[in-house]
């Protein structure tokens, strides 16, 4: 319990941005069309690619030599800018096809 | 302390570029917008990461371009190249790679502590396994999703008897094991062996999961990638990784909560493996002694274009026959007869959500001629001839009016208050659900069987000799 109250108190930053942001995550999407729910989560997809960031950071603090880091951090930079280019790209391309009536 | 100042103004911009870029992602009209805003935001930061100054920092970069270029050479071709009918294995197989991401990081911070060569706090541990277990589950799930949408395995192929009960153990083994690592004491040998269980957890976890509830998976393990982005954001104190993820957490758990609601099913029941499908009865007291009546190409041809309003009624049979371009040709040429066409588009109608709305906008129907549910319901009592393309179990009755059926309760699409329905499909045989549908056997309901897309141009040509 006492272990419990430290990190609360030493993460409370932390603590009031996770649940201020999942407030406003609910309130921001809420309401969106059937119409628009393929573009939203392949949109949303692409920002989850946000972990590229992390795997940035990772190889450029790695030593020279640090092979595993180098590599893994490698891979995560790929898989992060497939996922981010990829689902940016492909939810551009949907909307582009969601037109109004052009009569 | 400039560059510091530099870096997190930076990363403020990129936060607010999701919030508003998602916001905007909610409306059709400003919806591109949205998406674009979010990209430039997430460049932005991705561009100061790369180029702010970092003390005494190798900085690689030759590893880094690389890792950009082929990712983002990979990512822009399979994004210009892929199918709009394949749209639901994409964003999966997207998916999977996020979470892929979020595991490697994850592993490669935790590493070095259970070799013992770096001191961690029992929260940052804490947060890194589970940022470990979400990703994994995320990644091995959503290769799985795909390799299932792709057509590749078989629901039946990876589905165990007692499904349900071999996942609970499971999951209260890779649990378990995270507390353990977490918090009491690990070594390397066991790390490795927590990788490899939840790994194979998340194949198990999406296993029995298949057909008509894929909607609901694949937005759940969005949001699963999500939140593991924002539990590795933890890891590096990265505002911009925590909000974003958490957003992305948020979208994907609302979009799960929707399909749900439109199924009338728990969350827990989608995923303990689905309606009877364990029994594998058929139920289907209305067809007792009935037989559904069929209709030729020529008489529908005639039917539709002298009716007043016609309504489409897409499942994921259009998606399977690629037939959207085929329904609005036939619809322009009703629609240059004075006919009203519309389409009545059922949430969990196709694989993922939002599918139909996407294949009939590749075929350029503009979208104020789709109808969601609620719409759709207020005009069918009025409409002539509603023409159901490969659906099945979201038109049902008996989900209104069989106590006794797997799907009663679930919302669905009334067609049979039409005055005239005609369903195209390939055969008798009964959906996803294994229930039968009385629909069919419906004075006012007629069939034509064949493969959607073939039947609906044979029924353009029917129509354009008129």
């Amino acid at each position: 319990m006492e272990q419990f109250i430290a990190v609360f108190n030493e993460n409370l930053f932390f603590i009031y941005l996770l649940i201020f942001t999942i407030i406003l995550g609910f309130e921001v999407i809420s309401k969106v069309p059937t119409i628009l729910h393929t573009p939203l989560m392949s949109g949303a997809n692409a920002i989850s690619g946000v972990v590229l960031i992390g795997a940035i950071l990772l190889i450029r603090t790695a030593g020279a030599d640090e092979y595993l880091r180098l590599i893994l951090g490698l891979l995560g930079i790929i898989l992060g800018t497939i996922n981010i280019v990829g689902g940016f790209k492909v939810t551009d391309r949907m909307l582009d096809m969601f037109k109004k009536k052009a009569k | 302390m400039e560059t510091t100042f530099i870096l997190n103004l930076s990363y403020l911009i990129g936060v607010l570029t999701f919030v508003f870029g998602l916001r905007l992602l909610g409306s059709p009209d400003t919806a591109r917008k949205g998406n674009m805003l979010a990209a430039f935001g997430m460049t932005f930061a991705v561009l100061v990461t790369l180029f702010i100054p970092m003390e005494d920092a190798p900085n690689n970069y030759l590893w880094i371009f690389g890792g950009l270029m082929i990712g983002g050479l990979i990512g822009w071709r399979t994004a210009i190249k892929v199918k709009m009918t394949d749209m639901p294995q994409l964003v999966s197989i997207l998916n999977g790679l996020g979470g892929a991401c979020a595991a490697l990081l994850a592993t490669t911070e935790l590493l070095p502590y259970f070799q013992g060569t770096l001191e961690m706090s029992s929260t940052q541990l804490a947060i890194g396994i589970f940022a470990l277990l979400i990703g994994l589950v995320s990644f091995s799930g959503s290769l799985l999703a795909y390799g299932k949408l792709q057509g590749l395995i078989k629901d039946s192929q990876v589905k165990l008897p007692k499904h349900g009960i071999l996942n609970l153990v499971m999951l209260f083994t890779v649990l378990g094991l995270g507390i353990l690592l977490s918090f009491f004491s690990g070594s390397s040998t066991l790390f490795f062996i927590f990788i490899g269980i939840t790994l194979i957890y998340g194949f198990s976890f999406v296993a029995p999961i298949g057909g008509a509830d894929m909607p609901v998976v694949i937005s759940l393990l969005n949001s699963m990638t999500g939140l593991s982005a924002a539990a590795a954001g933890f890891i590096y104190q990265s505002q911009l990784m925590i909000v974003g993820g958490i957003l992305v957490g948020a979208a994907g758990t609302i979009l799960t909560i929707l399909m749900c609601q439109a199924m009338n099913r728990s969350l827990l029941n989608v995923i303990i493996g689905g309606f009877g499908s364990a029994g594998g009865a058929v139920i289907g007291s209305d067809s007792d002694g009935k037989t559904a009546k069929t209709i030729s190409v020529t008489d529908m041809a005639i039917q539709l274009f002298y009716s007043q309003s016609v309504v489409f009624v897409p499942g994921y049979g259009l998606a399977v026959a690629q037939a959207q371009k085929t329904v609005k040709e036939l619809e322009d040429l009703l629609d240059k007869n004075g006919v009203d066409v519309k389409y009545a588009i059922h949430p969990v109608a196709g694989r993922m959500p939002g599918h139909m709305n996407v294949l009939l906008a590749e075929a350029n129907v503009p979208y104020p001629k789709l109808l969601d549910m609620d719409e759709a319901n207020d005009i069918l009592p009025n409409t002539d001839v509603v023409v159901v393309v490969g659906a099945n179990d979201v038109v049902n009755p008996a989900a209104e009016d069989s106590p006794g059926s797997p799907i009663y309760g679930m919302p669905v699409l009334q067609v049979w208050k039409a005055k005239n329905v005609i369903v195209l499909k390939r055969s008798m045989s009964p959906g996803y659900a294994g229930i039968q549908n009385p629909l069919f056997f419906n004075d006012k309901t007629k069939m034509l069987f064949g493969d959607a897309k073939h039947t609906l141009s044979e029924l353009t040509k029917e129509v354009k000799t008129l």
